[in-house]
């Protein structure tokens, strides 16, 4: 297996957790939302980058445990812990779901089945207006927001529990790829039919690969709607489909930490463009084809080609 | 009801067309092209610029806007294509962070040189027809007409002319095309600025009907893609068969069955997913695509 | 009987379309044989080991292995059940390394290892006896072809199965390697049976305790190689006199 890759790992986190004290104010609140975003983006790569598979449907994964989370601390009163819980187990069941009828596709089709649900979700989310409000979202109130004492508005206090769930998707992302099922995954990217005639069962490997994706989707869009207490229609358009496949592109798929390197890149060029020009997303399209040109296997992924192979 | 099904082969016909383009990229390049919805809406803006230059004649502009704007987009897929997509060796995943690039470019541009309005263009001619059970605008069945027109010169251009052989050549194995001295490179030029050509062109159809509007893009590229995977890959008839039900589906489930639109639009949604689960090669295409 | 018998296909039958592929075929493996399939092209041959490996649907028919029945067993689970297969068209994972190959393989047959040193060794005799052991570092899609083959055959013997199928194992193969083949797959039995599509007569004369002909999807003749070798209808349809 490639090399150890625990040190890189623990060295990012390291350097994040650092941040709690010395980032500024605006960079500290960047930084919450990009580690929920990266969780996101570092499950979605356990399906695309690793096993292979092209989904176009995790914004429902998001968005069930967006609203999961949402519902069970408004309507069921749950506290937030157990929100968090519920968001997170939401993610993986609608993914496990999905994928018991998705999978029977491979390709362009799985792409576009995976899409359909999800539209058919967002759409759903809209027609249920009394309840999700539509676009205009759920506000959670600051009472559910409480997680023992702390409030969750608070950046001093969402900033190390962000921390806390980016590290532990980080690390269990790191364990698994290093495993015997990691390398399972692979193998499914790789070569399906020559892993099948070496016993692996295909469908079952690709279908725990998209629960455990969406399990980490679900748990990041739980997150998000805690800390930010918004739950929005928007936010489980296709756009947040495309947007952890871009991450995962920009930063390199298939390795552990691009999907971080991609979510934070994306956050800071848009934010940077946004300062220099109204045009925003030419600059942002103008980059992202300048990258691509020049870095086509995501930035850890080329770096790694190059010869980088601590990388992990 | 009748209304609904006019309609419907209105959206059907536009559909059909955007997809073949896109069909034409996706099957012969394999590549998965993202910004294929901006290259519709560029046609619609630039269809807009166009008749704006010729107030006193609506047709004259009209008629100008629907050669000269599928030229121009189709120029600029070209220019996309040797700039960016040959570099990257068409690769899928490097492919689609280009394409996704490009459209950020592309709708920006949009927005900054045409305004966040949706804007209206006139009809080049306006009467109507009066059908056994009620009038009909005969713009619209043009529309029909000549969107039908330009999918017999597609088919035809495909199937028999040496440009098409060329292409379907490409298409089954690019390595033997370029053995045989056909320069791949200039065949996916091509390729993408027709497809691109398409979807321009059916933007400009579309455009006296629906207004022109920067995000319009959207809609077009899911369903484009819908309609090239359930129509089966390389199947221009599947593709026909599958933008009539895409374009149906919607009214006619909501008309048929009195849905209301929503759900008859999470009911068609769904179905579209099924279709695809139980018949992943489509609904006319061949098995093993 | 069933010590003498491995694996049993009574009446296999796959057509596609019009074409009958393989239209009725009997044939049974003994435990401790190496057994070649040979016939013209398009006789069946490879539809014919599909339907055995569980890549093809049977249409009629069935097939027992030990005694039960795995005519619906999905071909990963075959696998498991002893069955290896090796393409006729080489199937590595190009892009991981010799070891990834071998572990995969190592992991996915019926005996697996337990914790990393096992694997290790496992994988180090596998490659050992294909002669790939200085190799295990290296990234598989760059080997020569002719090691590529041999890690082919390498991946299918590190399944330990009780059956192995190989689709002309040695197409392109150097005279040398050929060579090599035959020592290693003539050490195969009696652990494991070997069931073989071969074109090189040669190599089928030498290794084969059993030959079955096929042509137009059925089979011509069974037997040992001197009784095809003098049977008359193969002569006429395939040795060509």
């Amino acid at each position: 297996m490639r090399g150890g890759g625990l040190l890189p790992v623990a060295g990012l986190l390291g350097v994040l957790a650092a941040g709690q004290w010395l980032l500024p104010a605006y960079h500290h609140a960047n930084l919450v939302r990009i580690m929920v975003l990266a969780l996101y983006a570092t499950g979605y790569n356990i399906a695309f980058g690793y096993t292979g598979l092209l989904s176009l449907g995790h914004a429902l994964f998001f968005a069930a445990g967006l609203y999961g989370a949402s519902f069970a601390a408004t309507l069921a009163g749950l506290p937030p812990g157990a929100a968090l819980a519920a968001g997170t187990a939401a993610g993986g069941l609608a993914a496990a779901a999905v994928g018991v009828l998705a999978l029977r596709t491979a390709g362009v089709a799985f792409m576009i089945v995976t899409l359909m649900f999800a539209q058919a979700g967002w759409l759903a989310i809209l027609a249920l207006g009394p309840w999700t409000r539509g676009d205009e979202g759920i506000v959670l109130p600051d009472a559910a927001r409480a997680l023992a004492g702390f409030d969750l508005s608070d950046d001093a206090v969402r900033y190390p529990l962000a921390l806390a769930l980016f590290a532990a998707g980080l690390l269990a992302c790191l364990w698994l790829v290093r495993s015997r099922a990691g390398r399972v995954m692979v193998a499914m990217r790789e070569n399906e039919e020559r892993a099948r005639m070496l016993g692996y069962d295909p469908f079952r490997v690709k279908l725990a690969a998209l629960a455990i994706s969406g399990t980490y989707a679900g748990a990041a869009g739980a997150a998000y709607a805690l800390m930010f207490g918004y739950a929005g229609a928007s936010l489980a358009s296709v756009q947040y489909s495309i947007l952890p496949l871009l991450w995962v592109l920009v930063g390199g798929a298939g390795t552990v930490a691009g999907p971080f390197v991609g979510c934070l890149l994306m956050f800071y060029l848009i934010d940077y463009a946004s300062s220099l020009t109204s045009a925003t997303l030419l600059l942002v399209g103008l980059a992202l084809l300048v990258l691509v040109l020049f870095a086509p296997r995501g930035i850890l992924g080329t770096l790694r080609e190059k010869g980088v192979r601590w990388l992990p | 009801m009748l209304l609904a099904l006019m309609e419907g082969l209105v959206s059907a016909a536009v559909l059909a067309l955007t997809a073949v383009g896109l069909s034409l990229t996706f099957g012969v390049m394999r590549v998965v092209n993202v910004a294929h919805g901006e290259f519709f809406m560029l046609g619609a803006v630039l269809a807009w610029f166009v008749t704006q230059a010729f107030p006193g004649a609506p047709a004259l502009g009209f008629a100008l806007a629907l050669v000269v704007c599928p030229l121009c987009v189709a120029a600029i897929a070209v220019l996309a294509d040797l700039l960016v997509l040959k570099r990257l060796a068409y690769e899928p995943a490097p492919t689609i962070v280009a394409t996704i690039g490009l459209l950020y470019v592309l709708q920006q541009a949009a927005l900054s040189l045409f305004g966040p309005d949706a804007r209206p263009v006139a009809p080049p001619f306006d009467f109507r027809v009066q059908l056994p059970w009620f009038g009909y605008s005969g713009y619209k069945l043009c529309v029909i007409l000549a969107a039908l027109a330009l999918l017999g010169l597609v088919w035809a251009l495909l199937s028999r002319t040496r440009i098409g052989l060329v292409m379907r050549a490409t298409r089954i194995d690019r390595e033997m095309a370029r053995a045989f001295a056909i320069n791949v490179d200039l065949v996916y030029a091509g390729v993408f600025g027709l497809g691109a050509g398409l979807a321009a062109v059916a933007a400009v159809l579309i455009v006296p009907i629906r207004q022109a509007h920067y995000l319009m893009g959207a809609d077009p590229l899911l369903l484009s893609f819908i309609v090239v995977i359930i129509g089966g890959l390389g199947s221009l008839r599947g593709t026909l068969a599958a933008a009539l039900l895409i374009g149906l589906m919607d009214g006619l489930l909501s008309t048929a069955l009195f849905l209301p639109p929503t759900v008859a639009r999470i009911a068609a949604t769904l179905l579209v997913a099924l279709v695809l689960v139980f018949r992943p090669q489509g609904l006319l295409g061949k098995a093993a695509a | 009987m069933a010590a003498l018998t491995l694996l049993e296909a009574r009446g296999l039958v796959c057509h596609f379309g019009g074409l009958r592929a393989v239209d009725g075929v009997d044939i049974d493996l003994a435990p401790d044989e190496v057994h070649a399939l040979i016939g013209p092209n398009g006789a069946g041959k490879s539809t014919l080991v599909g339907l055995l490996a569980g890549r093809i649907a049977a249409q009629a028919g069935s097939i027992r292995l030990g005694g039960r029945d795995i005519t619906r067993l999905p071909a990963h689970r075959r696998v498991r059940q002893g069955i290896a297969y090796t393409f006729q068209i080489t199937q590595i994972f190009a892009r991981l390394s010799v070891f990834d190959n071998m572990a995969l393989a190592v992991q996915g047959g019926a005996a697996r290892p337990g914790g990393r040193p096992a694997l290790k060794r496992e994988v180090a005799g596998a490659l050992d006896r294909v002669g790939l052991a200085d190799r295990a570092g290296e990234v598989a899609g760059t080997l020569s072809y002719g090691h590529q083959r041999l890690l082919e055959i390498a991946l299918g013997l590190a399944l330990r199965p009780r059956l192995l199928i190989l689709d002309e194992p040695t197409q392109g193969l150097a005279a040398a390697e050929i060579a090599a083949f035959k020592r290693l797959v003539a050490g195969l039995p009696p652990r494991t049976a070997v069931l073989l599509i071969e074109h090189n007569m040669e190599v089928v004369m030498e290794l084969a305790q059993r030959i079955t002909v096929l042509n137009f999807g059925q089979v011509l003749a069974s037997g040992p190689p001197a009784a095809i070798r003098a049977d008359a209808a193969v002569q006429a349809a395939y040795l060509g006199g």
